[in-house]
């Protein structure tokens, strides 16, 4: 069952669609990644899902349950981290802390210790004086001692530094293996490749991909790094071979999967001394979903709604 | 090293000019235009030389003393010695706030937001941004004394000439410029914003009580307040210059401190220890109400002990209050004549309707503190965890609600106890509490509104503002203007009953319950319905 699902979600501000037809599932124990540039509709897909903005049209459910009319309910076993964390500047960290856990209802004081402590933060310190990352941390150690079945977790990471991104893979990894279900947005690309099982990327307020990384490479196909005795000619005119590089006397390019036995077959002719295959990183295949139509890219980038 | 201290200080003046471009000329203006209008008001309020004199009888009092100043040129009570006397310490403190205000924007709160860092790391002197703003203050004060003192002379009267103007007007800028320079010395020592603010408000409200003090007590005390020396300046009488020089001595002695002090530490530091706060939330934190009451707390107990101080410096009025009256006829005029009532009497509703609609001000800041939590994505941490949209904005209520019923207690505590300590007739002190909690239901009206505001229109929430601002206009000057009796009933608190010398009117009351429930249910019902967020 899924734990988490919108289907057909929409939200409008106005005449401004944020999000148009959303569609993504959450399977319990899965880690979800939930990719795409600033202003394309991750925080806000998070935010109904959370129920503090009302959908405009579709679902979005937790648990199986109506996220707007539920959102009591199904809080209490969520965890959410917001984007943008503000605290209050009179109130100390620890103090912070406390109200979080306590407010979801657990209370849970070992593990406030423990993660007081792996993520390094001096929770005597008024909150004015948190940099981002600090203030991460918080939010972070608040929903990581909650004892919960869900996390949302909105670009956690942005303001950490590499150490403390590691602990936080951690707890992720740890939570996952409890059989909890993470949905995670991220335009950090090499921590969602390192921690997701699926992934969905978000574009305008579109899903535009969705799958298992594997799926996802799938149907893009591999990198070819060849070696020739000869010069490669007509490559560029072959269907399915894309992003042509010359890298220290070898090209590497990329071919689509339906069309790999074809370019091999054709690239032998002029005497293989060197073949390496790889498959895209999801840098790769995001910016392949980028770089087509980067027009669109820069009228969809409209800031924070 | 010492030559580039102040480079860049030409451009960013012109900097500090248009980021105040509005604020600045508001303020200066707003002053001028006020010193203007209260004398204009003597000359109109007080007909002849008698009028005054029996004014001038009432400031011999002790309790005036304390508020105002010492009296000086009683024996000849002039319009000009009236303004001065009465107002320049009033003004003065308002004046020292708007210094304050400016300085420590300028200062600590750029330096915590970080854009002093921005313009530090620019070919700009370490000391720029602060002798910049001490510069614009200068002006701005200078400029404060020339527009007052000219408005002033502008009215034409007789006894407002202009060598007293211009010293009226300088002692203005004088207390200005000292608080600029306290402000710009708390800025250095306090480790936040937030925390020079405090002190330096302290430091304002400490001058004026010292003074106080010491004018009733021990003229010695006086002078350790700087609000003490300017009032020695005794503007329209004796003119004297020295009070405000040795003023304006003062002032370029805490400038030159504050930036010797900014020049030795380190930018985002501060001199006082930042104390550590406590690791774990105290159980009486740990729930929607608990975080509401601790965000709101400390302005809770100021706006209490204002309350409370306010009503008491009313209570030190009364006893004066018959002879007082007698020679007013503005102020009898405001009082609509009632049979049986001493003037006392009749005068105790019109202060308790001036106290509530200062009381309804923390009752809706109490309720629209939600606004702001909203606006900072703050709301946010609290609704994504199980707490319902009604246990949050009822957790705003209830503030609202114990807010509004601690304001009006403290302020009967404060006039019944005082009053009856200065009067030589009792009146009983359940008459002075029944008197203000009168108000409580139209202040539940108030809060209706706010809540109805909040749940439809939340970009709107300000103009419950304008509403209370109506509301006191009519109500405090509804006499004076002789308006129609339906313009009063346009607020709430024209239904309030005038206790004493009005039965309570129950009907009245729960009528206005009823409709501030009203209001706040469709107001929740808003809030229940819509988006949280910008």
């Amino acid at each position: 069952m899924a734990v988490l699902r919108t289907v057909d979600l929409t939200k409008k501000f106005g005449d401004f669609a944020a999000l148009d037809g959303v569609n993504i599932e959450v399977g319990e124990g899965e880690v979800y990644g939930f990719i795409g540039p600033n202003g394309a509709g991750k925080s806000t897909t998070l935010r109904v899902l959370l129920g503090i903005l009302k959908a405009t049209d579709g679902r979005a459910e937790i648990f199986g349950k109506d996220s707007w009319k539920d959102a009591v309910e199904i809080h209490k076993r969520v965890a959410y981290v917001p984007g943008d964390i503000n605290l209050w500047p009179n109130l100390t960290g620890g103090e912070v802390i406390d109200l979080f856990v306590k407010l979801r209802g657990g209370n849970n004081l070992d593990r406030r210790e423990e993660l007081i402590r792996k993520f390094d933060l001096d929770p005597t310190k008024k909150c004015r004086t948190y940099s981002k990352g600090n203030r991460q941390k918080v939010a972070l150690i608040a929903a990581f001692s909650s004892d919960v079945d869900l996390y949302v977790l909105d670009e956690p990471t942005s303001g950490l530094d590499p150490l403390m991104e590691r602990v936080f893979q951690e707890y992720v990894v740890e939570a996952k293996k409890q059989g909890k279900s993470i949905l995670l947005s991220s335009h950090i690309l090499s921590e969602v490749e390192k921690l997701c099982d699926k992934v969905a990327i978000i574009r305008e307020g579109k899903i535009i991909e969705t799958g298992t990384l594997k799926e996802l490479r799938h149907l893009t196909g591999t990198i070819l790094l060849v070696e020739t005795k000869e010069p490669i000619v007509g490559l560029g005119e072959l269907k399915g071979v894309s992003g042509i590089q010359q890298k220290d006397g070898a090209l590497s390019f990329q071919v689509d999967t339906a069309e790999v036995d074809h370019v091999i077959r054709y690239i032998s002719r002029f005497g293989v001394s060197r073949i390496e295959s790889s498959p895209p990183t999801l840098e790769e295949l995001f910016m392949r979903h980028y770089e087509g139509t980067a027009g669109a890219v820069e009228s969809g980038a409209g800031g924070e709604r | 090293m010492t030559r580039h201290l102040f480079d860049g200080t030409g451009t960013l003046i012109r900097f500090v000019l248009r980021r105040d471009r509005l604020r600045l000329p508001i303020w200066l203006v707003s002053f001028a235009a006020i010193s203007a209008i209260v004398a204009l008001a003597f000359v109109g309020l007080y007909q002849n030389a008698e009028e005054r004199q029996a004014m001038a009888e009432t400031m011999r009092n002790p309790a005036m003393t304390a508020m105002v100043g010492p009296g000086y040129g009683l024996d000849n009570y002039t319009v000009g010695a009236m303004t001065a006397h009465e107002m320049l310490l009033m003004t003065a403190g308002v004046v020292g706030l708007m210094n304050i205000l400016l300085v420590i924007r300028h200062t600590r709160t750029d330096e915590e937001d970080g854009r002093i860092e921005l313009v530090r790391s620019l070919p700009v002197g370490r000391l720029s941004n602060l002798s910049s703003t001490l510069l614009v203050m200068a002006g701005a004060n200078i400029v404060l004394a020339l527009l007052t003192a000219f408005s002033l002379v502008a009215l034409g009267v007789e006894s407002v000439d202009l060598q007293g103007s211009l010293v009226y007007g300088f002692a203005l800028g004088a207390a200005g410029l000292v608080f600029a320079g306290v402000a710009a010395v708390c800025a250095q020592l306090s480790p936040n914003a937030r925390n020079a603010l405090g002190l330096s408000i302290a430091i304002l409200l400490l001058a004026y009580m010292v003074r106080a003090i010491g004018d009733v007590t021990n003229e010695t005390l006086s002078w350790l307040s700087p609000l003490g020396w300017i009032l020695r300046s005794e503007a329209y009488v004796n003119n004297y210059w020295w009070p405000i020089l040795l003023t304006f001595a003062g002032a370029l002695l805490l400038m030159a401190l504050a930036l010797y002090l900014n020049s030795i530490r380190d930018l985002g530091s501060g001199f006082l220890p930042s104390r550590a706060g406590k690791a774990k939330a105290a159980r009486s934190l740990l729930s929607p109400f608990g975080l509401v009451f601790r965000l709101q707390r400390t302005g809770f107990i100021a706006w209490s002990a204002g309350l409370l101080l306010i009503g008491a410096s009313y209570g030190s009025v009364l006893g004066d209050l018959e002879s007082f009256f007698e020679d007013i006829d503005l102020m009898q005029q405001m009082i609509v004549q009632s049979e049986g009532f001493s003037l006392t009497e009749q005068f105790i509703p019109v202060l308790m309707a001036v106290m509530a609609i200062l009381g309804t001000i923390p009752v809706l800041m109490a309720v629209l503190k939600l606004k702001t939590e909203e606006k900072n994505d703050r709301l946010e941490h609290i609704l994504s965890r199980s707490v319902s949209r009604n246990h949050v904005l009822g957790s705003y209520l209830a503030m609202a609600v114990l807010t509004g019923f601690v304001m009006l207690s403290l302020a009967a505590l404060g006039l019944g106890l005082v009053g009856n300590a200065m009067m030589e007739e009792q009146l009983p002190l359940g008459m002075f509490y029944g008197s203000a909690l009168a108000y409580l239901p139209a202040m539940f009206a108030m809060i209706g509104v706010a809540v109805l505001l909040l749940g439809w229109a939340p970009n709107l929430t300000g103009a419950v503002w304008l509403y209370l601002a109506f509301s006191f206009f009519v109500i405090y000057l509804g006499g004076l203007f002789q308006f129609p009796e339906w313009v009063g009933k346009l607020t709430p608190f024209g239904y309030v009953s005038e206790i004493p010398i009005e039965e309570m009117n129950y009907l009245n009351a729960a009528m206005l319950t009823v409709v501030a429930i009203i209001l706040t249910a469709i107001g929740i019902t808003g809030f229940n319905r819509r988006d949280i967020g910008r």
